[in-house]
């Protein structure tokens, strides 16, 4: 398998959150926003950013856990948790320039974007719809990956100048 | 307990400052099943022989937000706002899209029941730890858009306080209310997401009259255990491939009917109903969508309908507003209804009405009945202070922002299009009902019955409907509403991410268990609700009471003929209202002047309404 990356297009994102459900479904077997590896932040209404591990080609996260209890997936590049080691001490989230991972609210661990083993359900439901905000990419690491992990409230601030101009540096 | 709920509602006491978790019994769920339907049954539960003593805006009554058993599984969640009606003084279940209505269920709750009057504002905060009454003196007076901002900020920064170390909260969900609510603006609207509103029955005003500025909700669980889960997830997504099949409705929303609805159907309010037809091309759906639409696929959660357009106007007088679409209801009453033909000046009125949490509809409705009366000279420019002409979006603004604070004028408008009709009749000495356009007491959706060529059943959509002018919820020739939108808005889904009765019914089956089908909704469920809000609407008070028949009728604008247009001419037929109103009690089991039967009342399991019933019969 070729190391994969999913591609992020905030402007396309519907805010539909279909693929928090997909996530959660495969991850959790049943509708769980929260516990989704994606989650669509929205802090205000149009500006919706889905967020979700970039694969940083440094890995702070990976670089940060005291346990070693992040790996990174040699086939997909993606970051793989063993929640038997996390101890839920959040380094792994200080560590991200995105604050991405977070604490899982059933169980506590660290939880991050396992990439689905190479199929991310996420990338077929936004396909599915036609927004395409996520699309799967075949290809070697990239040093621009990092940039996006990023908080998204700083995106948010972006795209509201994008859609609303002047006005928009009021509305965050 | 039953499948598909979260298993508790919140009921916050206001005066006591009381907030407790309650459980409903499971055969109320499985009879009444949430949202419209469960609201009009805890509402009658409570208030019962009282009801027509109940001031709609003063403590004793109740708000309710509620969801359903299938909302935020099925595509297109919502919430449904009710309580006694201000508008109507009937229940009237009325939705809106918004995250809050899954959050709320992540939270662990089904809906939030809230009783008494606040001494000073606040907002109530429900998360996974509970519900909670919250200062929202700060929030007061504030805009739609401003409160967005501020519960966000705050109610975030509160959630990482409290939980530092679980990663980044999410922004919460919420429903609030705008000036309009909070003074009481009779019609105002419960608001959620800038631009969503639960606008028909006035539930604005009811939070208002509660101090209630918003609740705010913030949930980090699964959504509820279904019946039937791996059924569930495969009818989640041939639902998902239903919506995603509609590629013009995806497209466009209903953000060109503002042209179409006119030009063609001729159906679409014009001056204040005056006509229903124009040919305004320069108002057609490109003008919008090329100039104005930044995101033309937007989405609520769980749905992929993308009906919502983002608007934002960048340049010129009303440079900043943003909104949704504007859609079609929107497009008519904040734009035709006015004679405003240009997009821009309906952009920037949408964006007003909704930061101002006004109901677009109703006060679309009465600011032009108001702009009528202008042109027939029954107000004059001493009343307003200024010109209201037809087109002149400035009067307009002015008037709509008049409305929302009571100020002049606005404070008889505020009462709603057929209440401030009685009070400037009777001010004026001059009968205003002939351009009142409203069905007890709801001012009537943007579609029209005379040209006989819209959406609805016609004639009788309105007239016999137990939630008056919403077109959301009009009556049909039989049964089909019974298990279309009374379903929906009890199921508490949205009915634009509707999929083939079959489907949905299946769905609603996986999720509870409970053995429901069309059938089973268009004989039973469908019934006790409807009769149940009628016995409730029946008994309205302590203001209005409406008359039965009499009031079962369309507004009198709608059997003049068609002034224009190419189904000029035509009206609608008043002997086929009365066979078609008719025939509709008789479906229900009500009586010829549309009274529940006693029988009736038995069979749907109603009896206790009986001796409310009997006294209205002869």
């Amino acid at each position: 398998m070729n190391p994969i990356w999913i591609v992020r297009d905030y402007e396309r994102c519907s805010g539909c959150r279909r693929c928090e459900l997909a996530c959660s479904m495969h991850h959790e077997d049943w509708m769980w926003p929260e516990a989704s590896r994606v989650r669509v932040f929205m802090p205000f209404p149009g500006l919706e950013v889905p967020h979700l591990c970039a694969q940083c080609d440094d890995y702070p996260c990976v670089e940060a856990c005291p346990v070693e209890a992040l790996t990174i997936d040699e086939d997909t590049t993606a970051v793989l948790v063993d929640r038997e080691k996390c101890t839920s001490c959040g380094a792994c989230i200080d560590a991200c320039p995105g604050k991405i991972p977070f604490l899982h609210p059933g169980d506590n661990k660290a939880t991050i974007c396992d990439l689905c083993g190479g199929d991310p359900e996420c990338v077929k439901v936004c396909h599915e719809a036609r927004y395409d905000a996520l699309r799967l990419v075949e290809e070697e690491m990239d040093e621009n990956r990092k940039l996006f992990a990023m908080d998204p409230m700083i995106v948010a601030k972006d795209l509201a100048i994008k859609f609303f101009g002047e006005k928009g540096e009021e509305v965050i | 307990m039953p499948r598909g709920y979260a298993g508790k509602y919140l009921e916050v006491d206001l005066s006591r400052e009381k907030v407790e978790d309650i459980t409903i019994d499971g055969e109320i769920l499985e009879a009444f099943f949430g949202g419209r339907g469960l609201a009009a049954k805890i509402l009658w539960d409570r208030i019962g022989e009282r009801w027509s003593k109940v001031d709609p805006l003063g403590p004793e009554n109740i708000f309710t937000a509620l969801t359903g058993p299938m909302t935020g599984i099925y595509p297109g969640g919502r919430i449904c706002c009710s309580g006694k009606s201000p508008v109507s003084n009937g229940t009237v279940g009325s939705t809106a899209s918004t995250e809050f209505a899954h959050e709320l269920r992540t939270a662990g709750y089904d809906g939030v029941i809230v009783t008494g009057r606040a001494k000073d504002p606040v907002y109530i905060l429900v998360t996974d730890e509970g519900g909670e009454i919250r200062d929202a003196g700060h929030l007061w007076g504030k805009l739609g858009e401003e409160t967005i901002k501020v519960l966000n900020k705050e109610v975030t920064a509160e959630l990482t306080k409290r939980k530092p170390n679980v990663g980044l909260w999410k922004e919460p969900g919420m429903i609030y209310i705008g000036p309009a609510g909070e003074s009481m603006v009779r019609n105002s609207a419960v608001m959620t997401k800038l631009s969503h509103a639960a606008g028909y029955g006035g539930y604005g005003a009811v939070m208002g009259s509660k101090n209630l500025k918003a609740i705010v909700a913030k949930g980090r669980g699964p959504l509820p255990d279904v019946f039937a889960p791996e059924a569930v997830k495969l009818l989640w997504a041939r639902a998902h491939e239903h919506l995603i099949s509609r590629d013009s409705f995806r497209r466009w929303g209903t953000g060109y009917g503002g042209w179409v609805t006119g030009a063609y159907y001729s159906s679409e309010p014009v001056r204040n109903w005056q006509e229903e037809w124009h040919d305004e091309r320069s108002f057609g759906g490109p003008r919008f969508e090329n100039r104005f639409w930044v995101k033309k696929y937007w989405a609520d959660f769980n749905c992929t309908t993308s009906c919502m357009k983002l608007a934002c106007v960048k340049t010129g007088r009303w440079k900043g507003d943003i909104t949704d679409n504007p859609d079609y209801e929107l497009q008519s009453y904040l734009g035709t209804n006015f004679g405003v033909f240009d997009p821009a000046d309906n952009v920037h009125l949408s964006a007003l009405v909704d930061d101002l949490g006004h109901a677009a509809i109703g006060v679309g409705n009465t600011v032009a009945f108001a702009a009528e009366l202008f042109q027939r000279g029954i107000l004059t420019e001493e009343d307003l202070g200024f010109r209201l002409e037809w087109g002149d979006a400035g009067a307009f603004d002015r008037l709509l922002r008049m409305v929302a604070k009571r100020e002049g004028i606005g404070d008889i408008l505020a009462e709603g299009t057929y209440r401030a009709a009685l009070k400037i009749g009777e001010m004026k000495g001059v009968d205003c009902m002939p351009y009142a356009v409203h069905v007890k007491g709801i001012e009537v959706g943007a579609h029209g019955t005379r040209s006989d060529n819209d959406f609805l059943a016609h004639d009788v959509s309105y007239a016999v409907s137990v939630q008056g002018g919403d077109h959301t919820s009009a009556a049909s020739d039989g049964f089909r509403e019974l298990s279309g939108s009374v379903f929906n808005d009890s199921a508490v889904v949205c009915s634009f991410a509707r999929a083939p009765q079959d489907l949905m019914f299946d769905f609603a089956k996986a999720v509870t268990g409970y053995p429901i089908t069309i059938e089973s909704w268009r004989r039973e469920t469908g019934p006790r609700i409807v009769t149940l809000q009628k016995a409730l609407l029946l008994m309205g008070g302590p203001d209005v009471t409406w008359e039965p028949v009499v009031d079962d009728e369309n507004p009198p604008r709608f059997y003049e003929p068609l002034p224009s247009g190419p189904y000029k001419g035509r009206t609608t037929d008043m002997e086929l209202v009365d066979r078609k109103r008719a025939a509709y009690f008789e479906t229900l089991g009500w009586d010829e002047r549309g009274i529940p039967t006693g029988e009736t009342l038995n069979k749907l399991g109603l009896g206790e309404l009986e001796l409310a019933m009997s006294r209205l019969r002869k």
